[in-house]
């Protein structure tokens, strides 16, 4: 069996998995929590494009999340755009954004390519909070319609749950085939020296340019069906904070992974249900999280468990 | 008031501002030189510095001499804590870990810090009274003054600590080039804690003597960090007088548009700056520039 076809099975068998999932589970109040790991699988998977394929961090991505919740809200509510279409400009404008400021921002590397992307995040964040005719300010913006297929109004949990479910395969569908092809592998060895990719014919500062735009236009397009589905959307969703809760969502399924980045959103949106009773705690936990996992589990949980096979492995053949 | 009095109480403000950013960024550019880290969690070592004294002047009781003393000891102690449970494990880690391992240090202390105090913003009375001073036509509180005043002894201090003790020299020898200095008997390790423990200590000084003027809370760190950070940038990185010039000229500039543009986006003036500064000069504008390393 190649790789590609074991990625097809893996793909497929992850994909009827969540199919099924509604069916198995009682209540709206878990089937809600479901459309969230959605969103938030979304989200983390573009942001493994960057992160963890090409080593590019960001401490932003809350902003591009932002931005497309927010031109869908402003489109279809103040200009009676129909939603599909708003979240198509949502996307564009947002990919155009990414590409714009990508070149000047993806020239800095490291700690200063954090600080330059969390200082854009901030300024984005800022600009939510003070427009306030265009985005209702800090107490947010509602009545933003839902999606809609022909009969069928986006309005409930279950369908909410399917609509955004199938944009998340669709996005892990893009993910994994990128990671087998040519930029795939372009972008890995970016990540491992840069130098020695360009002595190998990459053009590593367009790629770098074009992931992030890539990365932006997906995170925007879940910022669309967020406001969507939700129909309320306020700036304290898109903050500094989310932007860290992100990265960590890579973090802990390991980077490069895209079940690593599923795994790690879902851990991330059910750990505050488990720990509301501790009320507050999260964050603590988090930050524990990060210091605990980057230090002795830099492969993420995916990493720790192709280690713990591996290992088993070894312990049969011996 | 007329227009140039309203100025001169921007610049007055500014100023002050401005010096608490400047020092924030000298404990970034000292860890930096140190170790090449960035340390996302240095703003929450000034907002440990205004917690701490909040807490020992409320629940023991005590002077506030004292209890500034002893705040700036256990946010130091944090600090050693910090260092050797999550930066020296990790070695030759990439930028990358090092980043997000600091990221979670500053979450970690920030939300235990909200677990202890609570979410509700805290005052520290002023050091010598709330009497306003005028000078040109501006007003100008007692605080402001003791601001002006500490900054310039901590910044003097670390000059001639830094050129005139053996610590110090080690210190720069080891910015220089920490191989080469641990060939000549420094012991790097140690001079990557003592620069944790400087930066922690001028940090939680820093959020002392703000204190009394911006209120505190267990969240106030974010944002006086990325300014300090800020600060540091336009200094190049450097502990010395850039990164001074670097966090004046950002008070002022931040305080003037705040003033005369509009208050809602003051925050954001400073990030577009260190932005412009980020794509334009990333060596900053005191900074000397440097060809990159393979």
């Amino acid at each position: 069996m190649t790789k590609s076809q074991r990625d097809i099975i893996i793909f497929t068998a992850f994909g009827l998995a969540v199919m099924i999932t509604p069916l198995l589970l009682r209540g709206n109040y878990l089937l809600n929590v479901f459309v969230f790991i959605g969103i938030n699988t979304m989200l983390a998977v573009a942001l493994n494009l960057l992160l963890g394929f090409a080593g590019q961090i960001s401490l932003g991505h809350a902003a591009f999340f932002g931005l497309g919740a927010y031109i869908s809200g402003i489109l279809t509510t103040r200009y009676a755009f129909d939603p599909w279409m708003a979240m198509v400009a949502a996307a564009l404008c947002v990919g155009v954004i990414a590409f714009i400021i990508g070149f000047p921002i993806l020239k800095l590397k490291g700690h200063y390519l954090a600080m330059a992307t969390l200082g854009f995040g901030i300024i984005v964040y800022i600009i939510f909070n003070e427009t306030v005719d265009w985005t209702g300010g800090p107490s947010g913006m509602s009545g933003i319609p839902n999606l809609s297929l022909g009969p069928i109004i986006f309005d409930s949990y279950m369908t909410n749950y399917y609509l955004i479910w199938v944009f998340t395969l669709l996005t892990m569908l893009l993910s994994v085939n990128l990671a087998n092809s040519r930029i795939g592998r372009a972008l890995r060895a970016i990540h491992d020296s840069e130098v020695a990719a360009r002595v190998m014919g990459v053009n590593v500062r367009l790629l770098k340019v074009q992931i992030f735009t890539v990365s932006a236009l997906i995170s925007a397009l879940a910022g669309s069906l967020y406001a969507h589905t939700m129909t309320f959307i306020a700036p304290a969703s898109f903050g500094f904070n989310f932007s860290v809760e992100l990265v960590t969502m890579v973090i802990i399924g390991g980077l490069g992974s895209i079940y690593g980045s599923f795994l790690g959103a879902a851990i991330l949106t059910l750990l505050p249900e488990f720990l509301r009773v501790f009320h507050d705690f999260d964050i603590v936990i988090y930050g524990l999280l990060l210091i605990v996992m980057t230090i002795f589990m830099p492969g993420g949980l995916i990493g720790g468990f192709e280690a713990l096979a591996a290992a088993i492995n070894r312990r049969k053949e011996a | 008031m007329e227009n140039s009095d309203q100025i001169i109480q921007y610049l007055l403000s500014g100023l002050s501002n401005g010096s608490i950013y400047a020092l924030i960024g000298f404990g970034f550019a000292i860890i930096y030189n140190a170790t090449g880290i960035i340390n996302f969690a240095q703003g929450e070592f000034v907002m440990l510095g205004g917690m701490l004294t909040i807490f020992f002047l409320n629940v023991f009781r005590l002077p506030l001499i004292t209890a500034i003393a002893l705040a700036v000891g256990v946010s130091t102690a944090i600090g050693i804590v910090f260092e050797r449970l999550a930066i020296r494990p990790l070695k030759n880690a990439s930028p990358l870990s090092l980043v997000i391992i600091t990221i979670g240090a500053s979450i970690l202390i920030r939300g235990a810090a909200m677990l202890v105090w609570g979410k509700d913003t805290h005052a520290l009375p002023p050091f010598s009274g709330n009497d306003p001073l005028y000078l040109m036509g501006a007003t100008m509180l007692p605080q402001n003054l003791w601001i002006f005043a500490l900054t310039a002894v901590i910044i003097i201090a670390s000059k001639l600590f830094f050129h005139y003790t053996i610590f110090g020299k080690a210190m720069r020898a080891c910015a220089f080039n920490s191989q080469a200095a641990s060939l000549v008997g420094i012991s790097v390790k140690t001079m990557v804690l003592l620069s944790f423990m400087i930066s922690s200590a001028i940090g939680s000084l820093a959020g002392i003597i703000i204190a009394p003027l911006t209120m505190t809370s267990y969240d106030m760190g974010i944002m006086l960090g990325l300014k300090g950070f800020c600060a540091a940038i336009i200094g190049g990185m450097s502990s010395g007088l850039g990164t001074v010039i670097g966090g004046l000229l950002l008070g002022i500039l931040e305080s003037l548009g705040a003033g005369l543009i509009s208050s809602g986006y003051k925050d954001a003036i400073a990030f577009i700056i260190l932005l412009i500064i980020l794509f334009l000069r990333p060596e900053g504008v005191f900074g000397k520039k440097e060809t990159e390393r393979v």
